[in-house]
């Protein structure tokens, strides 16, 4: 028999002399408990331990050996924001331990976090700048392209303008590279700067922001195990979000609390429901309205909280009374008694939260259903307190702050929109001239010889960038601007992930210039027929630059470089600096950021941000906090995500400062950990909803008086009704705050002279003008606060959102419904111009119906996230550790669909799609996952089209290891109004035996 | 001595798949083994459940039971492991184990099997701890460092669990009085009846 020799010589040395006498078998019980995530609740109920020693022992778990450096970052696969700890070797990342200290993460990860030191070794990475020469890649120098492009760029803004120029940058950048990215825009003279954001939760952005003031989750991750009800509409985080899990799945256990899932699949979330309803894709409002419906009868709701914190509740009373329950089993599928049961476990086992993705976001109706969502939470008091809320779940490290940072067609960083006030804010904070920035748009001159620019109007949604590429027939359907999108600039943004892909592949074919600038070749590269003016240039990952992520809670994280960008890629703001150079604007666009060997100091640019970014509180989370927040992270606890431990410099912060963060960094605010919390004072983090939308709406009624139909304006405030946060002077709701109103309140002596002339100096004539979100100064902010107020106001949400297509949220059919009877019902809106195109949605679902199409496919189709994959999937599907686990293209189809069809699990079979003769050849998975008549894909695939592999196409050796079709060479048209949103949740196709 | 042992709980089990990969991870594990997988079953049902599975490191394990060359030993934290230098590729214990848990990689024409493969409880092999020999062969040696196994430490919703026996049972327990139901442990309604839901 073999003996194992009992030395204790482990891989880094001094570990082992740590744990001389200490084998694992000896383990500590503490430590032990720590690891396998017993809440520290756990632990005191049953006595056993006081907390501090289990810090101790678990600080053991990550220490350094020799020759090795530890260094941490985010992992960059979902929003969750779990910190990745490297072991670093002679600038080798050689290994990878569980990160015990993060409040959110505590050690976990998924399978991808758990893969991701892979992403970094790149095996199929793109290793150089290459180029493509008559349908061959060519090895060129960085010097070249950066002059090549920089050249062609500059030609085609001489000829087309510089709208012509597409900067699609990514949620994968740093907070300082998405600031870097649109400033990049701005300099460049366009709104046509748009990221990932556009195909996830543009829609929860544009309707959450415009029921309650921001378009972010309300409370945290964490915050969910106070719930008693967690409600999942539309979204699989045991898939896409599953270190989340965690705490969804201990706060089941501790609260016994009510687990719904909402979806038209049975999801590996769903698995472990307490209750689940199965929905027809793209019916998830009559699902809200039908449970509102049984609210409002039976009085469930919360009648105080609609009384002082809501307005236009009467108004969706009206559009809900429709919704009978025989009306919602009849549109949706949800039986009636079901539906019952969850709308008084939803407004009764309180509190209850609301978690939603990309199953609500991606539709037509998108902005509507995130808004039905909200009204949910509205009606049943649902809103600003720990275990309530919106949870956005997003997707990619930093799709937040991306967003936030204003990779966007509608607005300059920090959500101040494209209006004059927002150039010239951003001007002031640049240090460079307003009409700098008006001289380097487009110009277009009217019939009448007005002279309007693009500066302010916004630009085109990623979604239909291509559309945007190729010259129209009718000249009036031509896209509104000066010439037609000549070049695409694409830093980390797949080619797979836009709906209608045989028009994209039209698109990609008609650019004079095409950039990807990303660590893979990616699905642009491959996937047209190009054979010149193409380059690939090689950017490191995030792991390999540092700066600041912002999860969806709205924490920012910091993350240090945990190896030099591998072979000749360069991190994403080198490259963009370069750029400027050659465009020659490097200067000015740098101005108040030092740049050293080309490579700009993340730390500058965060402070210039700090500098401009009041409007949504992204002013005190300086560099050196963030940095202190993430140095002593085991000082945070994980329920509430407070320091209550370490130095007095965090102490009392919430973890990552979540946003709004109000002041200075030296004001000290401690974050917001959930919105609108009134129970908390505004210094300690509460908060209001935002008087955004005016102080009063003004109708115009008729009513009867003395027997005679009059016309007269009724008023309705606008403003929080005896509803106010902790410490608040004011007793009551209260506009935002300028100069003027601290004037009126008498609260503008506390300001400091310092203070004073920096307000005087942003608006010399009117300083009185000047609000909260462009006092360079911070002293209203500053003033605001102490006296307990909120900066932005404390308003009502908004029930009614007017202003909006639909401001009482409606159903609408999707484009190509499985369900054209309830068209006629249920149309979609009328066509319109939208983002300087027209949107035919009306006309494409009219001719649906009317050709039949359902009948020709017959199958909804849907699609969605694999735990092994992220987005387009070139990067998780090149790491071998992952693509491993998922080796084929698959839909998912119901056993009494497949046998009629002849299908088999796990044969091949082509299934087509509605639009265009698009076909795709995947395999089979028969599965009672989905219902009858149900189909799912998943989204990650490319690198086959219409049934042709394109290996070949690749750049030699930087091909991913898994190849497959992609589901949007399937997906159809359809538009969210608002912000272009497109429609892959809910098509049609068919399905045959290949 | 403790006696190490894994327990998935299958009610915190959601097929991450995180324990595969932070194996791969750790160990550099080829393509094509898999020390470490994850089994659902009524998949796309309702009652859907997944489970982790790897070498259960048995007390009386039936792999050692059949190796002609008695390749097989249990350390003194009662981890089984084997030696590469003695395995011959017979493959009986693939047949042996209730788990499939023994991995062959393909080395040659007709099938071939190379020397066995398999979870070793992040303990490596007969060679020296931490040795570049050790690492070849068996992969980290965590245990030697005070670690435990990588997939427990890394999984996603503290389902997976790795180390003693006692502890871990102690933990479940816990788990299962909080619940407030029967047990999520598998085939507790088969021997109980109990509902998961209720």
């Amino acid at each position: 028999m073999l003996i194992k020799r009992s030395e204790r010589q482990a891989r880094h040395g001094t570990l082992a002399a740590a744990f001389a006498n200490q084998t694992s078998g000896n383990l500590d019980r503490r430590t032990f408990l720590r690891r396998s995530g017993l809440a520290a609740g756990g632990l005191a109920a049953i006595g056993a331990l006081p907390l501090t020693s289990v810090r101790k022992a678990e600080a053991a778990g990550s220490s350094p050996g020799p020759g090795a450096t530890i260094r941490k970052n985010i992992c960059t696969h979902c929003s969750v924001g779990c910190t990745v700890i490297a072991e670093v070797e002679n600038g080798v990342w050689v290994g990878q331990e569980p990160a015990w200290d993060s409040p959110i993460n505590r050690g976990s990860h998924c399978a991808k976090g758990a893969a991701t030191r892979e992403v970094v070794h790149g095996d199929r990475r793109l290793k150089y700048p290459m180029k493509l020469v008559n349908g061959q890649w060519n090895k060129i120098s960085w010097d070249t392209a950066i002059n090549e492009i920089g050249d062609k760029l500059m030609e085609i803004r001489a000829k087309s303008g510089s709208d012509s120029v597409y900067w699609l940058g990514s949620a994968k950048f740093t907070n300082e590279g998405s600031y870097l990215n649109r400033k990049l825009a701005a300099f460049w003279g366009t709104n046509n700067s748009d990221h990932q954001a556009r195909i996830c939760h543009s829609t929860t952005v544009a309707g959450v922001a415009n029921t309650w003031g921001y378009g972010a989750m309300t409370n945290s991750y964490t915050d969910i195990r106070n719930s008693k009800t967690l409600f999942f509409l539309g979204g699989n985080p045991a898939e896409a979000h599953p270190v989340s899990l965690q705490h969804l799945l201990e706060g089941k256990e501790l609260n016994r609390a009510n687990f719904i899932v909402a979806d038209p699949r049975l999801t590996r979330t769903a698995a472990h429901a307490t209750e689940y309803m199965r929905l027809r894709p793209g019916t998830d409002i009559p699902v809200l309205w039908g449970m509102l419906w049984h609210i409002f009868k039976n009085g469930w709701e919360d009648k105080e909280f609609i009384a002082q914190r809501v307005y236009g509740m009467d108004d969706i009373r009206k559009e809900v009374e429709k919704w009978t329950p025989e009306e919602v089993e009849r549109v949706s599928g949800v039986p009636g008694e079901q539906l019952k049961r969850v709308a008084e476990m939803f407004a009764k086992d309180k509190p209850s939260c609301l978690i939603w993705a990309m199953g609500q976001t991606q539709h037509t109706v998108g902005t509507a259903n995130v808004r039905a969502s909200c009204i949910l939470l509205l009606a049943t008091g649902n809103v600003g307190g720990p275990g309530k809320g919106a949870n956005i779940f997003r997707g990619h490290t930093n799709v937040q702050g991306a967003t936030d940072l204003g990779l966007d067609i509608v607005t300059l960083p920090l959500y101040y929109g494209l209006v004059e006030g927002a150039w010239r804010h951003w001007s002031r904070v640049w240090e460079v001239d307003y009409q700098w920035f008006v001289d380097r748009f487009d110009k277009t001159t009217a019939v009448d010889g007005k002279v309007t620019t693009t500066m302010n109007t916004p630009g085109i949604p990623s979604t239909r960038w291509y559309e945007a590429a190729i010259p129209t027939k009718d000249p009036k359907d031509n896209v509104s601007q000066k010439d037609n999108l000549k070049a695409m600039f694409v830093m980390g943004h797949g080619g797979n992930t836009v709906a209608r892909m045989p028009e994209v592949v039209k698109g990609i074919e008609k650019l004079d210039l095409l950039v990807v600038a990303d660590p893979h070749p990616t699905t642009w590269a491959v996937l047209s027929e190009r054979k010149d003016g193409t380059y690939l240039l090689p950017v490191a990952t995030s792991y390999e630059t540092s700066g600041s992520r912002t999860a969806s809670n709205r924490a920012i994280q910091w993350g240090e470089q945990i190896v030099k960008p591998i072979f000749e890629s360069k991190d994403d703001n080198e490259i963009m600096y370069l750029l400027a150079k050659k465009l020659g604007f490097a200067d000015l666009m740098f101005k108040n950021i030092k740049v050293e060997n080309n490579v700009p100091v993340v730390e500058d640019v965060l402070r210039e941000i700090n500098r401009g970014g009041w409007s949504t509180g992204y002013c005190g989370q300086s560099p050196e906090r963030l940095k202190l927040h993430m140095a002593n992270q085991k000082s945070f606890d994980m329920r509430t995500q407070k320091a209550t431990s370490g130095p007095d410099e965090i102490r009392g912060d919430y973890y990552g400062l979540p946003w709004p963060c109000w002041g200075t960094p030296e004001f000290r605010h401690p974050g917001t950990p959930l919105l609108y919390n009134t129970n908390l004072s505004i210094k300690e983090g509460g908060g209001t909803f935002r008087a955004r939308f005016g102080v009063e709406r003004v109708i115009d009624s008729k009513v009867m008086e003395n027997g005679q139909e009059v016309t007269k304006q009724v008023r309705h405030n606008l403003l929080a009704e005896g509803s106010y946060s902790k410490d608040s002077e004011l007793k009551d709701g209260y506009p935002e705050f300028t100069l003027g109103v601290l004037k009126k309140l008498g609260w503008d002596t506390d300001l400091t002279p310092a203070e004073l002339a920096v307000i005087q100096k942003v608006n010399p004539t009117t300083p009185d003008a000047v609000s909260w979100s462009i006092d360079l100064s911070g002293g209203i902010q500053r003033v605001a606060i102490t006296h307990g107020c909120i900066p932005y106001g404390n308003g009502k949400a908004r029930a009614n959102a007017f202003g909006l297509p639909d401001a009482i949220p409606t159903h609408r059919e999707p484009i190509y419904t499985s369900r054209p009877e309830l068209v006629a019902k249920y149309p979609t809106l009328p066509n319109a111009r939208q983002f300087r195109m027209p949107n035919v949605g009306f006309d494409m679902q009219k001719a649906a119906v009317d050709q039949g199409l359902a009948k020709q496919f017959p199958l909804i189709l849907s699609s969605g996230r694999l735990v092994e994959y992220e987005g387009g999937g070139e990067e998780t599907r090149s790491n071998k550790w992952l693509a491993e686990l998922q080796q084929d293209m698959f839909i998912e189809i119901n056993p009494d669909d497949a046998g009629p069809r002849g299908v088999k699990d796990g044969a091949w079979v082509w299934v087509t799609g509605a639009e265009g003769g698009a076909k795709a050849r995947m395999k089979a998975l028969v599965t009672e996952r989905v219902g009858k008549g149900v189909t799912w894909c998943p989204f990650h695939f490319a690198g086959w089209y219409q049934g042709v592999d394109q290996r070949g196409k690749y750049p030699k050796g930087a091909d991913p290891v898994v190849l497959g079709e992609s589901v949007n060479t399937l997906t159809t048209y359809g538009y969210d109004p608002v912000t272009g949103m497109q429609e892959p949740k809910a098509t049609l196709c068919q399905i045959k035996a290949a | 001595m403790a006696r190490m042992k894994f327990l998935c709980d299958a009610d915190r089990c959601i097929e991450c798949n995180a324990c595969v990969t932070a194996c791969k991870n750790e160990h550099e594990v080829p393509w094509g083994i898999n020390r470490r997988r994850v089994v659902t079953i009524n998949d796309g049902k309702p009652g859907e459940r997944s489970v982790s599975m790897a070498c259960m490191h048995c007390t009386d394990a039936p792999c050692a039971a059949v190796c002609p060359v008695n390749c097989f030993y249990t350390t003194a934290d009662a981890v089984v492991l084997h030696s590469k230098d003695l395995c011959i590729g017979c493959g009986y214990c693939f047949y042996a184990c209730p788990f499939g848990a023994p991995q062959y990689p393909k080395v040659g024409n007709f099938g071939s099997r190379g020397k066995m493969d398999k979870c070793t409880y992040c303990a490596g092999g007969p060679e020296a701890d931490g040795s570049v020999a050790e690492y070849e062969k068996y992969g980290a040696n965590r245990l030697a460092e005070g670690k435990l196994p990588l997939c427990a430490e890394m999984c996603s919703t503290k389902s997976l669990l790795a180390g003693d026996g006692d502890i871990i049972a102690s933990i479940y327990k816990e788990r299962v009085v909080k619940r407030g139901y029967g047990s999520g442990a598998w085939g507790w309604k088969t021997a109980y009846k109990e509902s998961i839901a209720s």
